[in-house]
């Protein structure tokens, strides 16, 4: 960061001398503060997964959530600024709206991915506003099947087999580089993310948290849905369990 | 000169001022619906006639919206297909904010009226007259009426279009005060009833139904059916250019 | 004339991802008094104290009435705050109108976001210099929001905001756990001990500087003021067994700057 002070860094629109746009860097340093969210697109379906840090043990469990619907078989799992995650899955949901209205059909990964992407673009190229704080995950089945998408604050995107961001990106990212992904389901794939979550979480720096854990699958009959209970207590259980384990080999 | 094209320009906006649809082009017919013991019970035929050409036999006019909630339309076919379409986002709109609270029977009943009323106002009116049948936030039964001028009433049986003037007395007299006895059974008897007697009289009616029930466990629309009908009586009219 | 070059204005990131002029407008909430919001299964309820810039002025108002099932209570800017009250009453009319349903809270509580998340962004724009505390009732029973100029709404048990509102939230903290059960007296009793730790040294709770609200099942929103506090703040000074002495009249906190709710 040697550019920190020589005003290259103060605005979006303008590059500093070696062609780098410091604001969207900056930005990205909000997504980096923020509790991990991950996603796994598996066999026959999509797992979203965050790790929601919370600041104080009177807030409603349950509640504030990090990871919502944008039609009916979108789920959108964010991590950054809280304000700026809500204005990215309404702009999502208006595409989703808007795509049906014209072409009577839920929207494609790939369109809702470019879409977004041109969106969240825009706001890193005038000095009248600030990049986005917050990269979004997009988990969706489509007639493709089950995809995943991730948009960063640059606006640049890719499709992902799995995917990390925030905090705990570099943990989650090599725990999930160990899966197999093609051969598992998602009903597996529910017990895996929840593995990593806990794994990537940093208990000396963060104490509490509240998992989050949405899947959209053949299961679901490809809906968005939260995971039901029993089987968030039974990943949670295998969590446990196998972190114990690795605990035991470090010994 | 000028003035007199000035005149002119305005004499032609009065002769042609702004106009909307003048009128349904695609029609479905009456839409039966009374309150029961168990919740509601709608009907409608089948058919979307082209004028007097019977264009479509096999149009579903009843449409679940909810765990609650069903709507029945009569008149055009194409603004009740714009609501649907309205529907569904609003439902979808509701699927998304996961908040706990769903839109029940009498909200999606102020809605549509709402709906109507403001388009009537900018005189370019959905053509269609509704039911919306269902559940109030207490579990009792509710059915209630709007038309394309947004009108609104609610009763224990509604009848639209030509049942209106057909089916209504019937239904009045069977189910009138004894809403909270009758069975469903009793309830299918009924409009089954009413139904047969518009596909005698109404010439742009269709003998293929569809019924639909809304309960506690939820809305069930049937598959379409036919009643049995006797014409035997036919051959002794006279007249009519027979 | 800056702390640093990243605090002019709300579309610029600092090197470390902040954004200061959100951070300063948070402080403008700590300027206010300090108000408390707390619920049980059954109930809502909100406390605050209230400022007067002098002898001859009357005390600022702190909680607002947005529906029958939904009100708010307020510290930072109250001009801003009532831009905010206005909206979110406009969205509760609206909601009765289109639907013939009380808006559900998180509807208002995620359009009070989306509407403020916007000043967070642009250039030209302020954040909203105002925190509120969001209590109401609907189907899904009672709720208690708290909204910050981040534009961050977040549910609670028990919240508080405000100057000082730290020694309010020790007191939740502690006590929290018991409210899912309490009787709405109760409750508002424990509010009004959470916002009587924010009072300096000199100054206590009286019927001129304290308001209380509740909402909950089969009770519409409520205000109560004036003399019709007296009954509550009595049970509270009956309860205490070891408290200081009381206090005359407040006297008046400093005058804040600019419009700052006094």
């Amino acid at each position: 960061m040697t550019s920190i002070g020589t005003g290259y860094d103060l605005s979006v629109s303008t590059y500093s001398p070696d062609g780098r746009l410091f604001q969207v860097e900056y930005a990205g340093k909000a997504v980096d503060n923020s509790g991990t969210a991950i996603g796994l697109r598996v066999k026959d379906g999509v797992v979203l997964a965050v790790e929601k840090l919370t600041q104080s043990k009177m807030l409603v469990p349950g509640s504030n959530l990090r990871i919502q619907a944008a039609d009916r078989h979108i789920g959108i799992a964010t991590s950054g600024l809280l304000a700026d995650t809500k204005h990215i899955v309404n702009r999502v949901r208006d595409e989703a709206r808007s795509y049906r209205d014209i072409y009577g059909i839920p929207i494609p990964a790939k369109v809702m991915a470019e879409r977004l992407g041109l969106y969240v673009q825009a706001y890193t190229s005038y000095s009248s506003v600030r990049p986005f704080g917050c990269s979004t995950l997009i988990g969706m089945v489509d007639e493709d099947g089950p995809q995943l998408y991730m948009v960063e604050p640059s606006g640049n995107f890719w499709g992902y087999h799995a995917c990390a961001v925030g905090k705990g990106k570099q943990v989650a990212r090599t725990e999930l580089e160990k899966l197999k992904l093609a051969d598992m389901t998602a009903r597996q794939a529910i017990k895996e993310a929840t593995r990593v979550i806990y794994t990537a979480h940093d208990e000396a720096k963060d104490k509490e948290f509240e998992l989050e854990l949405t899947w959209i699958s053949d299961e679901t009959n490809g809906r968005f849905e939260r995971v039901p209970k029993e089987l968030v207590a039974e990943a949670e259980a295998y969590a446990a369990e196998s972190l114990s384990a690795e605990m035991d080999d470090d010994e | 000169m000028s003035s007199v094209n000035f005149k002119s320009t305005r004499a032609t906006q009065a002769a042609t001022p702004i106009t909307h649809s003048g009128g349904p082009v695609v029609t479905g017919t009456s839409v039966l619906g009374i309150k029961y013991k168990d919740g509601v019970m709608l009907a409608a035929d089948c058919l979307a006639s082209y004028g007097s050409l019977a264009r479509f036999r096999d149009v579903d006019r009843l449409q679940p919206v909810g765990e609650h909630t069903v709507v029945g339309a009569s008149g055009d076919i194409g603004d009740f297909q714009y609501v649907q379409d309205l529907l569904e986002k609003s439902m979808i709109h509701e699927f998304y904010t996961a908040d706990g609270h769903a839109l029940a029977t009498p909200h999606i009943y102020s809605y549509l009226s709402r709906l109507m009323y403001q388009r009537r106002s900018q005189m370019n009116p959905l053509w269609n007259s509704y039911l919306v049948g269902g559940l109030n936030d207490s579990g009792e039964p509710f059915l209630g009426y709007i038309d394309l001028i947004g009108t609104t009433y609610q009763s224990s049986t509604i009848a639209t279009g030509f049942g209106a003037y057909l089916a209504q007395p019937i239904l009045r007299k069977a189910v009138e005060g004894r809403e909270n006895e009758i069975t469903e059974e009793e309830a299918i008897k009924i409009i089954d009833d009413c139904m047969r007697v518009l596909f005698y009289r109404d010439a742009r009616s269709l003998n293929k139904f569809r019924r639909a029930k809304v309960t506690k466990e939820g809305v069930t629309v049937t598959e379409p059916y036919s009643l049995t009908t006797e014409w035997g009586f036919a051959e002794n009219i006279i007249g009519y250019g027979a | 004339m800056f702390r640093n070059q990243y605090d002019n204005d709300a579309s610029t990131w600092s090197p470390q991802g902040r954004i200061h002029q959100i951070e300063y407008a948070m402080e403008a909430v700590k300027q206010g008094s300090a108000v408390v919001g707390l619920r049980s299964n059954d109930f809502a309820v909100l406390v605050a104290v209230k400022r007067s810039p002098g002898e001859l002025a009357s005390y600022q108002k702190k909680i607002f009435h947005i529906d029958e099932h939904m009100g708010i209570a307020i510290a930072g800017l109250t001009s801003d705050a009532r831009v905010l009250s206005n909206f979110m009453r406009n969205e509760a009319m609206k909601s009765r109108m289109l639907y013939d349903r009380p808006l559900p809270l998180f509807r208002v509580a995620s359009a009070l976001s989306d509407k403020a998340q916007v000043n967070t962004q642009e250039y030209g724009r302020r954040p909203y210099g105002v925190g509120l505390l969001v209590i109401g009732y609907d189907q899904t029973g009672p709720h208690l929001y708290e909204f910050s100029p981040s534009a961050n709404v977040l549910e609670y048990f028990a919240m508080s905001i405000g100057s000082r509102s730290q020694s309010a939230r020790t007191y939740l903290e502690k006590k929290f756990d018991t409210f899912v059960d309490a009787p709405l007296d109760q409750l508002v009793k424990h509010g009004l001990r959470a916002l009587r730790d924010t009072l300096p040294q000199d100054k206590q709770l009286d019927t001129l500087n304290c308001s209380i609200a509740y909402v909950g099942k089969d009770q519409p929103f409520t205000m109560i003021e004036g003399d019709d506090v007296k009954p509550y703040l009595d049970q509270l000074d009956s309860d205490d067994t070891s408290d200081a002495p009381s206090q005359p009249l407040p006297g008046n906190d400093s005058v804040a700057p600019m419009e700052t709710e006094a």
